[in-house]
């Protein structure tokens, strides 16, 4: 359905009471940003759930990390999202400044490189991500295949957001409707979402990262009224199918594993770990499960599956603040928590 | 984490192309999709993951002359 006007829609909303959740991270930064809360009726709250894939990573993930930095004649690749993630044994920009070999990569295509101009170092992979980044690291390891390369491996933390949306639907009352992550259906396709859909008996809008594609798919959503049915709200970028040669990547390289998220324990086949034939490749990760907050206070897991808002936790704005996180959901600028406290989300609405 | 940023391809060289964003070039993986020059992509962390439609390569287009004028 298409309306053409989203915002007098929403206002003039006279439905039930909705709770509507986006599950990723760029939704999370883009809904704060542009303050959209604040355009919604007060019966209808749009929560954040586990789509900031940093934030959903356990902290004996980051802790290997840190170890395999401190390992002789190995270093560790990542992206800038992980660097000041905490855990127990501290962050990766803390094992960096003590001495530990980290670097910072824009795409994974740039550890080719490094790992020709060093043969006898060893580089591993930081592989963080959901269905989108999947297929990146999976034309990495074409690539490093083909140049023969022995010296660059992953540690994977890679997760499916499947099995993490049924997980929210069975585990307690679930949200009404979801937001689907626009760039993980380019690669699934929306027939993924669809299916989830019909199975879960409640609305998927796949929604863009525009405001005002934002806005139109929260009416969508809201317009749904509870449906079991999916709408494509950013066709631009997405097709029923996905992407075919993306799919056909990641197969080629990974399968499902169990793997444990923050907030909902170890979730059956919701990851991805490397195929048993390119054990060369792999330098671990699916069995790295066990979870402790730097801060014990730190309520990130009830954040994560919108059973808490952030400002409901006890750290929220005193102890735990963007320049001082105690969690991953305040580090993250996809977090949470980082947004509540930079852009105010979800105080009361003014319409 | 899941940043996509769209683009407009400048040249392919075999699985590399070269994508514009307006105005800074970078070199991008373009191995999971069919791609010539004058195409808007989607780019996510180096790597093309779709082929954005004409309609909206248009749209984009018109954006950033706006976008130009205003600067």
């Amino acid at each position: 359905m298409r309306i053409e006007d989203p915002k007098s829609f929403l206002r003039n909303y006279a439905g039930p009471p909705l709770r509507l959740m986006e599950v990723c991270g760029t939704h999370t930064a883009e809904i704060s940003r542009c303050g959209l809360p604040s355009l919604l009726p007060q019966s209808i709250q749009l929560i954040s759930g586990p789509g900031c894939p940093v934030c959903v990573t356990v902290s004996a993930y980051i802790d290997r990390l840190i170890a395999l930095a401190h390992t002789p004649d190995t270093t560790v690749l990542t992206f800038g999202d992980l660097m000041r993630v905490p855990g127990p044994a501290g962050s990766l920009a803390g094992a960096k400044a003590a001495g530990g070999r980290v670097e910072m990569v824009y795409s994974p295509l740039d550890a080719l490189q490094l790992a020709q101009e060093n043969p006898r170092h060893t580089y591993i992979f930081a592989a963080v991500g959901f269905e989108t980044t999947a297929p990146v690291y999976a034309r990495l390891l074409d690539r490093a295949a083909q140049e023969g390369l022995q010296n660059l491996k992953l540690l994977t933390a890679l997760k499916t957001m499947p099995a993490a949306i049924r997980w929210l639907c069975q585990n307690g009352p679930g949200p009404n409707g979801f937001l689907a992550p626009g760039h993980v259906a380019v690669i699934t396709g929306a027939r993924v979402f669809r299916q989830l859909a019909g199975e879960l008996g409640v609305p998927f809008v796949i929604a863009g990262f525009t405001p005002k594609g934002l806005l139109s798919a929260v009416a969508a959503l809201a317009a749904l009224a509870g449906q079991p049915a999916c709408e494509n709200c950013y066709p631009a970028a997405v097709t029923e199918e996905g992407n075919p040669a993306a799919q056909q990547a990641v197969s080629r390289w990974f399968m499902p594993c169990d793997s444990a998220w923050r907030g909902m324990g170890v979730i059956p086949a919701s990851g991805l770990c490397l195929r048993p034939e390119h054990a060369v490749f792999n330098a671990g990760g699916a069995q790295l499960t066990e979870d402790a907050a730097l801060n014990s206070a730190c309520r990130c897991a009830e954040v994560l599956t919108g059973r808490l808002s952030p400002a409901q936790c006890p750290l929220f704005g005193k102890a735990c603040m963007p320049l001082s996180p105690q969690g991953a959901c305040m580090v993250s600028t996809e977090g949470s928590c980082y947004h509540h406290y930079i852009n105010h989300r979800n105080e009361v609405p003014t319409l | 984490m899941c940043v996509a940023l769209p683009g407009r391809v400048v040249s392919v060289d075999g699985t590399l192309a070269t994508v514009d964003f307006q105005g800074n070039t970078v070199r991008a993986e373009a191995g999971l999709v069919k791609t010539k020059p004058g195409d808007y992509v989607l780019v996510h962390a180096g790597c093309i993951l779709q082929v954005l439609s004409q309609e909206d390569g248009d749209f984009m287009t018109e954006l950033f002359a706006e976008l130009e004028e205003l600067s």
